[in-house]
C-alpha cells in the first residue's frame, strides 16, 4: 500500500464543466489519471464535486481517451470522406496558406473565429490577438454568445461594467435568495449545495424561484412563481411597482449612486399586480410576497443564467433585474446584488480579454476609439479594427451566404450548439475551409472539418480559469498531453506565426520593435501580456501573479499592484464604473418571446441542463454512469398533453418548428406546464439522431430553436421556440443494447453514427458504472417501415452481436428480428447484448436483466419471444436516483417508508443505510421529494 | 352363412394395421389370409433402427406375434410371396404354389430399396435396408468388419449409418443431394445435424456420385469408388437411396400402376373396385408415401370400406418427419422449403445447436423445420394439418403460444 500511496502525484486544478469554478486534486500515477477529488482549499467547492466532476478521472481513462479524443492532426482531402493523420507542420502550414489566400483575395472579413468558453484565459488572449492584431477583423466569437452575452450586455448597460458584483459567500449571507432562470441544483450543483447549507443554517431564509418550469430547484423554493416563457422583465416590473407601491425603495441609494430612476418608475407604473399577475401567468398574492420578500426581507442576493440570458430580450431582462437591486440598495454589501451565474468554466475569462465580436482585451470596448489605441498600443500594431465583427449567429449566416470563406472553429461544436441547425450545416458545408481545433474526435463538428488539429482537454491544460464570482484559478497540467495534441494558446500562437510569414501587408502594420504577435514560450508569458493589458482597468490584476495563484490560492479581481488578496465585492462604496460614477436604471419595455405560440405552433419549447451531463456531451458522455439519471434523448410534456395527443410515455413525438423537426420520445412530466416542452440542450445530432423525409439528418435538438436574438446582445433565444407536436407514425422500431468491453464501446458509437442517419428516429447512448471493465451502448431506431435486414445485421456487428452465442429469432416478412448474446458467467448464462427490431415491447424486461446482469438460464430460448411481459417472472431494480452508489428509486420509497420520524430525520436514516446522496450530493432534491411523497408507513409484525 | 373371403398380400405394418381397423369395426364380417414373404409376424419396421443400433431387440418391435394372427381366426402363410393374382377368378397364388379366394383383395406389398445399377452392385456385402434379414445381415457385417459406407443420406441412410457406428464400424454416408436429409431438413438444419453426426464420429461426402462399387478376390466388396476417381475402402455398403413400390404382381394382374397402384380415396384400386391397395405400395393422387402416420391414416379408411361402411375417404397426408438417432432431436412437416409466396419464421440458438423455422403461406402455417428442439412440432403439425389462419397468433407462434 505504502508504494502505492507514494507513485500517487497530486497536481491542483479546476473542473473544466460549469462556472461554479470548482476546485479539483487530480491524482496520476505513472502519468495517468486514476482519481479525482474535491480540492478542499478551493473557495469555490471546499472539497465538494458534483456528479459530473467527480467522475472526471474516469472521463480520462485510457481505454476512454484512445477512442474519443484526436489523438494528431487530421487532414480530409474531400468532405464527406474519413480524415487522414497529418504531420503538424504540414497541417499548420496548409491552414496559413488557406487563411492567407482567403484574407488577401477576399479581406480579413472573410474569415471567421469561433472559440468557446472553455478556452482557458490564455488561449483566448492568443486567439483575441491572433484575430483582431494579425487578421484584422473582429470576426472572433465563441459560444459564449449562446451563454453569457445577455449578462455582459445587461451588466454593462446599468452597472458600466461587466463585473458580477456579488461572491459565493453571499449564497449563506442573504435573506432573500431570488433564483430567477435558473435550475441552479442541475447546473450548479455545488452552489445548490451551498444555498442548501445556507438554508439549513438559516431557517428564515426566503428562497424565491421564477421558472417556467418546476424544476428540482423550483421544488425546494419557499415560493415558486411558474410563469409563462418571456415574461421576466414584466415580472421584475411588477415586482418594482409593488415596491414603489410599499415604498420599499431605499430611496436615498437611488438619488445617491443612480440615474435615470424616473424614466422607469414611469414604464413600470403600467405593471400593475393585476396585469403582471396575467402576464406571467401566476397569482398576484405570489407577485406581492415576491416584491416584499426582496425588497423587505434583505440583504437579496439573485442569481440567474440561461432563463434570462438565452432571451430575445436578454440583456433587458438582465436589466431589469438589475434595476430592483439598484432600486433597493441590494447591490454591494453582504448578502446581496444580481449574481449572474456562468454556464462556461471560463466564460468570464473569455470576456476579460475581450474575446468576443464587440469586445477588446480587459473589459476595453471596440466602439471606442481610446480603448482600441490602448490595445494596439499594447500589442504592438498600428491599429486593431474598429468594425465590430460577426457574432456566433451572424458568422455563420455569413458563412452560409459565402461571405465568410474560412472558419476556424476551437474548442466548441457549433453542428450541436448553435440554433438553426439546418443553417449552421449549410454554412459549414459551403465555407471553403474550415479548420477544428479539437480536443474529442467525436463532435459532430469534426464532421465537417477540412482540417483537425488536436487540442489538450482537463488533466492537460495550464493556464488560467475565472469563475462566475470573479476568482482566478490556476489550472494545471496533470499529465502529458496525449498523442500530438498541444495547448490551444500554442496551436493559435504557431498558426500566427505561420500567418505571420504569408501576410507582409498585416505584419507591416507592426510597430517597430515587434517582430511577432506571438512570441510566448508558456501558458504564463501568454498571462504575464494579459495582465499588462488591465493595468488601470475594473478588472486590473496587476497584482497578482502565478505564484500567488499557486501559493496563497485562487484571488477574485480586482488585484491591483500590492494587493495581498482580491475583492470579494464590487461597488461597496457605491461608486460605478461609468462615466459619472452612478448606475444606470434601465427603462426597458416588456416584449414577448420572439415566436409566440399559435395555432400551427402551439407549443412552447424550452431548452436547458440534465444533471449529470454537460453542454454537447464530447466528455460526459463517455461515462455510461452519467447516463444513469437521464438516459436517453426525451421531450418532457405535461401529461395532460400526452393524454391529449393519444401517447404512452416513451413513444415517439415529431416535433416540428419552423426551422426543422425532430423525433423523440415522450415523456410525461409534471415540472412542465400544460403547452409547455422541454428537451434537454444536451441532444445533439450526436445522440439523437434520424433524417427527414429527404434523407437529411435532422440536426438534434437545435434543429427546433430560433435564431431570433437580442438586439443589444446578440445572444439566441435558445429558452424559446414554438412547436408543432403530434404522434409520429413510427411502426418499425429497433432497440439493441450490448455490454462492450470499455476499449470498444466509444468505438461502436461511432460505428453506429452512419446508421444515425438511416432511420427517421435514432439515438445512440452508452450506459453502465464505469470504473468498469464493460460499457454498455444502446442503439434505438424508428422507422414508417423496416429497412433491409443487412442493416439490422450491421447495427448488431457494430454493436459485437455475433457469433455462436447469438440466439436469434427472425420473422422478416412482418419486419421483426431479435437477437440475444448470452455469456457463461460464474454462477450461469448472463445476457450481455440483445437486439430487439420491429416488436421491441420486450425491452421492458430484458433492458433490466441486462443492466442488472440478472442470470438468465431459466428463460432459455424465451428470451426471443415477444411481449412487454417477461416469460419468466421477474423483479427489476427500478429508476436511479444516486449516480455515486447507484440506489434506485424503489429501495429508497421502501427505505423511507419504513423509517419513522419527520422527512428530515427519516431520509438521515435512509442515507445511512443506502448511502444515496452522501457522496456529491446532487440527487438531495430528489431524496427529499422522495421523502415528502413517500409517508411512513406503519410496520406491522407478522407472526 | 359363409363368411366374405379376405385376402392380404404382404403382412407389413400398413397392412396389419388395415386389419386392426377392420376387426375393430366388423370383427366377423370377413374369413381373413394374410400372405407374408418374411418369416416374420408383423414387426415395427420403424424400429429396425434401433434395433440395428442395439438400443432395442428384434422380440421387443414384434407387433402382432402369431396368436394374434390365431385369435383373430387369421389364416397367416409366412415365408410365402405372393405371385400370381387372378382377378376374374379371384385368387392369388403364391410362390410356393399356395392359393387363396378372395372377395375382397387388399394388396399391401410395400416397397423394395432401390439399388442404383452400378458396377459391383451384386458383391457381397453390398445390401439394401428394408427388413429383419438386412438388419442381422448389417448386425453380422459389422461384428466381422471395419469400414461401412452408406449410400444416401436420408432418414433410414443415417439410421442406418448411425446404427452401424455405435456397432464400432468407421462410417461414411456418400449423399448424391447437397446437404443431409433434404427432403426433410432445410440446408441451415442439415448442417447443423452433420456437425452433430461428425462430432459422433460419422464422416460425409456430400454432392458426391458413387460410381462403382470394387470388390476383392474374396467376390466381397472392399471399398467404394466416386465419380472423382476417388476410393474409401468398405467391407459393407449399405444403399439406401430411396424405394419402390412393390408393383409387379399388381401390374401382372393388369391393375393400372403409376409410382404404385393407383387408388382412389376410398383406396380402392382404380382398376379393380374388389381390390384394395394400402402402404407404400399404393398410388394416391400420385403419391407413394413411404412414412408409418399417412399409412396408417389410409389403413382406417380402408378397413372402413372393407366394413362396407363407405363414408371415409383418404385425401392425402401432410407429412411430418423424425429421425430416429437418440439424442437428435429433429422435426419437419409439410412444405418446410418454402418458396414463392412463402414465408419464413426462423429461430436459431447457435450454441445449442437449435435452429426452428416455420413456413408461412397466406397466413397458415404450411410447413415446419426443428432441430435440436422439437418442442411444439406436434401443435404445428395440427396446424398444418387445419389449415386455418394464424395471422393474430403470429408472433406467438415460434413461442409455443399456439391458441388461436
Amino acid at each position: 500500500m505504502n508504494t502505492h500511496v507514494a507513485q500517487t502525484q497530486v497536481t491542483r486544478a479546476t473542473c473544466p464543466y460549469c462556472g461554479t469554478g470548482c476546485g479539483v486534486l487530480i491524482e496520476t500515477q505513472q502519468g495517468r489519471i486514476t482519481g479525482v477529488q474535491g480540492d478542499p482549499a478551493h473557495p469555490a467547492n471546499f472539497g465538494r464535486l458534483c456528479t459530473k466532476g467527480s467522475t472526471l478521472h474516469l472521463t480520462a481513462a485510457a481505454s476512454i481517451q484512445q477512442q474519443t479524443r484526436l489523438l494528431r492532426p487530421m487532414r480530409r482531402a474531400q468532405r464527406g470522406e474519413p480524415p487522414c493523420p497529418v504531420g503538424w507542420d504540414a497541417a499548420l502550414s496548409e491552414a496559413a496558406n488557406r487563411f492567407a489566400a482567403i484574407i488577401q483575395e477576399h479581406g480579413p472579413d472573410a474569415v471567421g473565429f469561433y472559440g468557446s468558453g472553455q478556452l482557458l484565459t490564455e488561449d483566448y488572449y492568443v486567439l483575441n490577438k491572433l484575430v483582431k492584431g494579425l487578421i484584422g477583423t473582429n470576426n472572433l466569437d465563441t459560444n459564449s454568445r449562446l451563454c453569457m452575452s445577455s449578462a455582459v450586455a445587461g451588466y454593462k448597460a446599468t452597472l458600466g461594467s461587466d463585473a458580477p458584483p456579488a461572491c459565493y459567500e453571499d449564497l449563506a449571507l442573504a435573506q432573500t435568495l431570488f433564483i430567477v432562470g435558473s435550475n441552479t441544483a442541475y447546473a450548479h450543483p455545488i452552489l445548490f449545495r451551498r444555498i442548501e447549507d445556507a438554508r439549513r443554517a438559516n431557517p428564515g431564509m426566503k428562497l424565491i424561484v421564477a421558472d417556467p418550469r418546476r424544476t428540482e430547484t423550483a421544488e425546494m423554493a419557499d415560493l415558486f412563481l411558474p410563469i409563462q416563457p418571456g415574461t421576466d422583465v414584466a415580472l421584475f416590473h411588477g415586482m418594482l411597482h409593488v415596491m414603489l407601491a410599499e415604498a420599499m425603495i431605499d430611496a436615498d441609494y437611488v438619488q445617491r449612486h443612480t440615474e435615470g430612476f424616473d424614466a422607469l418608475r414611469t414604464v413600470v407604473s403600467d405593471f400593475t399586480p393585476e396585469v403582471v399577475a396575467r402576464l406571467c401567468g401566476i397569482p398576484v398574492a405570489d407577485l406581492i410576497t415576491a416584491a416584499r420578500w426582496f425588497g423587505g426581507h434583505t440583504p437579496t442576493l439573485s442569481l440567474y443564467c440561461q432563463g434570462l440570458n438565452q432571451s430575445s430580450r436578454g440583456t433587458d431582462k438582465n436589466a431589469a433585474l438589475i434595476n430592483l437591486h439598484l432600486a433597493t440598495g441590494q447591490i454591494g454589501r453582504p448578502g446581496a446584488g444580481p449574481f449572474s451565474l456562468t454556464g462556461q468554466p471560463n466564460a468570464m475569462g473569455g470576456r476579460e480579454v475581450g474575446g468576443m465580436a464587440n469586445l477588446l482585451s480587459a473589459h476595453r470596448d471596440l466602439r471606442n476609439e481610446q480603448d482600441r489605441a490602448e490595445v494596439a498600443a499594447l500589442w504592438g500594431v498600428s491599429e486593431v479594427p474598429a468594425q465590430p465583427g460577426k457574432n456566433a449567429v451572424d458568422m455563420f449566416e455569413a458563412a452560409a451566404r459565402g461571405k465568410i470563406k474560412a472558419l476556424w472553429i476551437a474548442c466548441t461544436n457549433p453542428a450541436q450548439s448553435l440554433p438553426e441547425q439546418q443553417l449552421v450545416r449549410d454554412a459549414l458545408a459551403r465555407c471553403d475551409y474550415v479548420v477544428v481545433q479539437e480536443a474529442f474526435a467525436t463532435t459532430a463538428t469534426c464532421g465537417f472539418a477540412d482540417l483537425l488539429l488536436p487540442a489538450t482537454t482537463w488533466g492537460e491544460k495550464e493556464g488560467t480559469v475565472t469563475n462566475s464570482e470573479r476568482r482566478i484559478s490556476r489550472v494545471r497540467a496533470a499529465i502529458e498531453p496525449l498523442g500530438e495534441a498541444r495547448q490551444d494558446w500554442a496551436i493559435l500562437a504557431a498558426f500566427g506565426r505561420e500567418l505571420e510569414a504569408r501576410l507582409p501587408a498585416h505584419t507591416a502594420r507592426y510597430l517597430p520593435g515587434t517582430a511577432t504577435l506571438f512570441p510566448y514560450d508558456t501558458a504564463e508569458s501568454v498571462w504575464l501580456e494579459h495582465r499588462a493589458t488591465t493595468a488601470g482597468r475594473d478588472l486590473d490584476i496587476t497584482g497578482l501573479s502565478y505564484q500567488i495563484l499557486e501559493e496563497v490560492g485562487p484571488q477574485q479581481w480586482p488585484m491591483r499592484a500590492h494587493a495581498t488578496h482580491g475583492q470579494a465585492r464590487l461597488y461597496t462604496d457605491g461608486r460605478f464604473p461609468t462615466p459619472n460614477g452612478r448606475a444606470r436604471f434601465a427603462a426597458v419595455a416588456f416584449a414577448p418571446v420572439a415566436e409566440l405560440p399559435d395555432t400551427s405552433y402551439p407549443f412552447s419549447l424550452n431548452t436547458g441542463r440534465l444533471r449529470d451531463q454537460w453542454h454537447g456531451m464530447s466528455r460526459t458522455g463517455t461515462l455510461g454512469r452519467l447516463f444513469g439519471h437521464v438516459s436517453e434523448p426525451g421531450i418532457e410534456l405535461h401529461p395532460q398533453d400526452l393524454a391529449a395527443l393519444g401517447l404512452s410515455e416513451g413513444e415517439l413525438v415529431r416535433v416540428t418548428s419552423r426551422r426543422g423537426e425532430v423525433v423523440v420520445p415522450a415523456q410525461p412530466s409534471d415540472s412542465v406546464q400544460p403547452r409547455h416542452a422541454f428537451m434537454a440542450m444536451h441532444w445533439g445530432s450526436e445522440y439523437l439522431g434520424g433524417v427527414d423525409s429527404t434523407g437529411r439528418p435532422r440536426g438534434g435538438v437545435n434543429a427546433l430553436t430560433t435564431p431570433a436574438r437580442c438586439p443589444s446582445s446578440g445572444q439566441p433565444e435558445l429558452k424559446h421556440a414554438a412547436v408543432h407536436i403530434q404522434p409520429a407514425a413510427l411502426p418499425w422500431q429497433l432497440v439493441a443494447m450490448a455490454w462492450m468491453p470499455a476499449s470498444q464501446a466509444m468505438q461502436a458509437h461511432e460505428r453506429l453514427k452512419p446508421w444515425m442517419n438511416g432511420f427517421s428516429f435514432s439515438t445512440c447512448v452508452p450506459f453502465g458504472r464505469e470504473p468498469d471493465e464493460r460499457v454498455g451502448v444502446l442503439f434505438r431506431a424508428a422507422h414508417a417501415e423496416p429497412p433491409t435486414l443487412d442493416t439490422v445485421k450491421q447495427i448488431e456487428l457494430a454493436l459485437g452481436i455475433q457469433g455462436e452465442q447469438v440466439m436469434r429469432y427472425t420473422d422478416w416478412p412482418q419486419g421483426q428480428t431479435r437477437a440475444m448474446q448470452v455469456l457463461p458467467g460464474s454462477d450461469g448464462r448472463m445476457l450481455s447484448a440483445f437486439m430487439l427490431a420491429g416488436d421491441t415491447r420486450a425491452e421492458a424486461w430484458l433492458k433490466p436483466l441486462l443492466q442488472e446482469h440478472a442470470l438468465v438460464d431459466a428463460f432459455g430460448r424465451d428470451l426471443l419471444a415477444p411481449g412487454a411481459e417477461p416469460p419468466v417472472a421477474m423483479l427489476s431494480k427500478g429508476k436511479q436516483v444516486c449516480t455515486c452508489f447507484n440506489v434506485c428509486e424503489p429501495d429508497i420509497v421502501i427505505a423511507l417508508q419504513r423509517c419513522a420520524g419527520n422527512d428530515q430525520e427519516r431520509l438521515a436514516r435512509v442515507q445511512a443505510e443506502l448511502k444515496c446522496g452522501t457522496n456529491c450530493g446532487s440527487c438531495l432534491p430528489t431524496l427529499r421529494k422522495l421523502a415528502r411523497d413517500n409517508a411512513s408507513v406503519p410496520q406491522t409484525e407478522t407472526s | 352363412m359363409t363368411k366374405m373371403k379376405l385376402v392380404m398380400v404382404g403382412n407389413g405394418m400398413a397392412g396389419v394395421r388395415t386389419l386392426e381397423e377392420l376387426l375393430k369395426v366388423a370383427p366377423d364380417l370377413y374369413e381373413i389370409t394374410v400372405f407374408g414373404a418374411e418369416p416374420h409376424p408383423n414387426y415395427n419396421r420403424i424400429l429396425l433402427s434401433p434395433v440395428l443400433a442395439g438400443e432395442q431387440t428384434l422380440d421387443e418391435i414384434i407387433l402382432n406375434p402369431l396368436g394374434w394372427y390365431a385369435s383373430h381366426g387369421i389364416t397367416l402363410h409366412l415365408g410365402k410371396k405372393v405371385v400370381a393374382i387372378d382377378r376374374t377368378r379371384r385368387i392369388v397364388t403364391a410362390d410356393d404354389g399356395t392359393q387363396a379366394r378372395y372377395d375382397r383383395l387388399l394388396l399391401a406389398t410395400g416397397s423394395t430399396p432401390f439399388l442404383p445399377p452400378l458396377p459391383g452392385s451384386q458383391l457381397d456385402g453390398v445390401l439394401g435396408y428394408r427388413d429383419i434379414a438386412d438388419t442381422q445381415y448389417m448386425i453380422d457385417a459389422a461384428a466381422r468388419h471395419a469400414h461401412a459406407v452408406v449410400i444416401g443420406g436420408g432418414l433410414l441412410g443415417l439410421e442406418a449409418a448411425n446404427g452401424l457406428m455405435q456397432r464400432g464400424m468407421h462410417v461414411t454416408v456418400v449423399h448424391l443431394g447437397p446437404w443431409l436429409l433434404d427432403r426433410q431438413l432445410d440446408e441451415t438444419a442439415a448442417g447443423l445435424l452433420r456437425t452433430s453426426l461428425e462430432e459422433r464420429g460419422l464422416s460425409f461426402r456430400l454432392s458426391t456420385q458413387t460410381q462403382a462399387y470394387v470388390g476383392g478376390t474374396d467376390g466381397r466388396v472392399q471399398a467404394v469408388r466416386f465419380q472423382d476417381g476417388s476410393e474409401i475402402p468398405a467391407e459393407l455398403v449399405v444403399v439406401a437411396a430411396g424405394v419402390r413400390p412393390n408393383v409387379g404382381v399388381a401390374q401382372q394382374a393388369g391393375l393400372h400402376c403409376e409410382r404404385g397402384i393407383v387408388v382412389s380415396d376410398t383406396m380402392q384400386t382404380v382398376t379393380d373396385p374388389r381390390v384394395y391397395a394400402v402402404g407404400e405400395c399404393a398410388a394416391h393422387r400420385g403419391v407413394a408415401y413411404g412414412l408409418v402416420a399417412p399409412l396408417f391414416e389410409q389403413g382406417k379408411v380402408c378397413a372402413n370400406h372393407l366394413a362396407m361402411h363407405g363414408i371415409g375417404r383418404y385425401t392425402g397426408s401432410r407429412l411430418s418427419t423424425k429421425l430416429k438417432v437418440t439424442g437428435i432431436e429433429l422435426f419437419s412437416a409439410g412444405d418446410f422449403m418454402g418458396g414463392p409466396g412463402t414465408e419464413e419464421i426462423v429461430l436459431s440458438d447457435p450454441l445449442a445447436r437449435v435452429y426452428k423455422k416455420l413456413v408461412l403461406k397466406d397466413d397458415k402455417l404450411v410447413g415446419a423445420c426443428m432441430y435440436g428442439d422439437t418442442r411444439y412440432g406436434s401443435d404445428y403439425f395440427q396446424l398444418i394439418k387445419d389449415g386455418a389462419s394464424v395471422a393474430a397468433r403470429r408472433s406467438g407462434l415460434m413461442f409455443g403460444q399456439i391458441a388461436g
